[in-house]
């Protein structure tokens, strides 16, 4: 009995594992086509972005590092002076018009793509709570 | 099989996985000198789409977020009564322009993405309106594509009217280029053609078709963002985006299929082949086409005395170099492209002003004046 409750639970451990590890596919993949539709053509196909003008998303550490302030660009848009792998941008992105689950799925497909590794899921209801002040 | 027709295979499969492009036939080159200064003119605006000099003074100007400025002496003014805008990807409030004889009847026409009508999403239409004080008023819908889409991508959006009077807007493939473009049972990829008024013209090319949309004009368009009136021949002259490469200067004609997506010189912005065709029949070459692409956003003809080297050429804005481009055209090509105002920013609109001089609008920064050195 023991052990065939030791199974079950693993297995369900597995499961729900599994469940969140599809939930993350199914976002990136919607973000992937968000991104196909709506960043593709500033910040490059493999989010190479363009030196001096548009920054990489790919390796970037200004998105790795600030989590809830890259939300925030995509919310509300970004401007100013930002440095990204050490390349000094001072640009402008317009707020994209994106609902919130758009803004989740397509930060969930950013942050695991191109070599970036994200381990937390970015959720609808995080974006949610992110504020423009 | 033998090494050589290995080597062809090899050499066959790298091009199809990466499409062969055919350079533009006239390069962009620096000026050799720099013969002007540029004057800030309105400070502090972030994507300035489309501007009016009024005949009373001042200007109008379309923020893409949806407002429309109205700036005289310094003043920046709101005005009131825009009607609400579908602010989504390239959308949002677009191009503005004055009827010919806005003097004495005071129309004002403006593009924008709406999402009004049937379905989630949004699609590029046109109003008309008149100036009340600071208030937009008598605002008239004269036409909006459908069906509405969440698509961001290719509003068009550009307005110019002829020397007849008749008005010409454009509206992009709005992101569904195996549909729209080359339909004309389908909204998008289209250049429209309209009275004042948003009647459609009799003659229209494709008017009793049984299921065309009768404003249509000209057709097989990406996503044209200039438009402008030759000044000697009244022909109306186009820009579109391409995707990698490929983007087109027209000259329109009615009824005519400009040929997007099945001929272009560009390839998709992966690199991967998207035809490989570049001309067919029954679809117009372009007067002239830009690989690399230069994204062009508003255009102009130098016809103003000011300028006496530039009288006759055409001025391009440039989102991607972030300069205006200045195309020398004798006979029917561009013989010469010279790079000016380089490095202000994203020009996303350029226009000669009543006062003769050049204007252009620069995303993040405004709108600057070009003057000439004495
Ligand atoms: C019109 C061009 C444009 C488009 C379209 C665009 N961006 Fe940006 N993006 C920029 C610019 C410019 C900056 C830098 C702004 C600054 O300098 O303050 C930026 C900054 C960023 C940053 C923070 C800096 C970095 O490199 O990590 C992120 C994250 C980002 N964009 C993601 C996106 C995503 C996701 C989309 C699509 C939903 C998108 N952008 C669409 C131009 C664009």
């Amino acid at each position: 009995m023991k052990i065939i409750l030791a199974s079950y639970i693993v297995l369900m451990m597995g499961m729900s594992g599994f469940s969140q590890n599809t939930k993350l596919e199914e976002s990136k993949k919607r973000g992937s086509e968000i991104y196909a539709d709506f960043c593709i053509n500033c910040h490059m196909p493999n989010g190479e972005g363009v030196k001096g003008e548009f920054p990489p998303l790919a390796k970037s550490d200004f998105l790795i590092k600030n989590r809830t302030k890259s939300i925030k660009a995509l919310k509300y848009g970004l401007k100013g002076e930002i440095i990204v792998n050490g390349v000094k941008y001072n640009g402008f992105m317009a707020p994209l018009g994106l609902s919130e689950d758009e803004v989740a799925d397509v930060m969930n497909y950013i942050t695991n793509s191109w070599g970036n590794k994200n381990k937390k899921m970015i959720t609808e209801q995080e974006v949610a709570k992110v504020a423009k002040k | 099989m033998n090494r050589i027709n290995l080597l062809f295979i090899a050499i066959f499969s790298s091009l199809i996985a990466c499409a062969q492009q055919i350079e533009s036939s006239v390069k962009a080159k620096d000026a050799t000198s720099v013969t002007y200064t540029v004057e800030d003119v309105v400070t502090e605006l972030n994507i300035p789409w489309g501007m009016v000099f009024l005949p009373e003074g001042g200007m109008l100007i379309t923020e893409k977020s949806g407002e429309i400025i109205h700036f005289k002496d310094g003043v920046k003014t709101e005005i009131q009564g825009v009607p609400e805008v579908y602010v989504r990807g390239q959308g949002g409030l677009l191009d503005l322009e004055l009827h010919p004889d806005y003097k004495n009847n005071g129309w004002i026409y403006f593009t924008f993405a709406s999402s009004k009508g049937k379905g989630d999403g949004g699609f590029t239409a046109i109003m008309r309106a008149k100036l009340d004080g600071a208030s937009l008023a008598q605002n008239e819908l004269l036409y909006k594509g459908g069906p509405n889409t969440k698509k961001g991508q290719h509003f068009g959006g550009r307005i110019e009217f002829d020397n007849d009077g008749y008005l010409y807007f454009s509206i992009g493939d709005r992101g569904n280029r195996d549909e729209n473009p080359q339909d004309i049972t389908r909204d998008g990829g289209k250049i429209y053609r309209l009275h004042a008024d948003g009647r459609i013209p009799v003659d229209n090319p494709f008017v009793g078709k049984t299921g065309a949309k009768s404003a249509v004009y000209s057709y097989g368009h990406r996503n044209p963002q200039g438009l402008v009136k030759h000044y000697k021949t009244g022909e109306i002259w186009e820009h579109e985006h391409g995707p990698k490469g490929g983007d087109e200067i027209n000259i329109i004609q009615k009824g005519k299929n400009f040929g997007w997506p099945v001929i272009s010189y560009g390839v998709n912005y992966d690199g991967t082949s998207l035809t490989d065709k570049t001309s067919n029949s029954g679809m117009e070459q372009p007067f002239f086409y830009w690989v690399p692409s230069i994204a062009p956003s508003g255009m102009t003809f130098v016809t103003s005395d000011i300028y006496p080297d530039w009288k006759g050429n055409l001025l391009v804005g440039s989102l991607k170099f972030k300069y205006i481009e200045r195309l020398v055209i004798e006979g029917n090509k561009v013989v010469k492209r010279e790079i000016i105002l380089k490095d202000l920013g994203r020009v996303r609109n350029v226009r000669q002003g009543p006062d003769g001089y050049i204007y252009a609008a620069i995303e993040g920064e405004g709108i600057v004046k070009i003057i000439p050195n004495k």
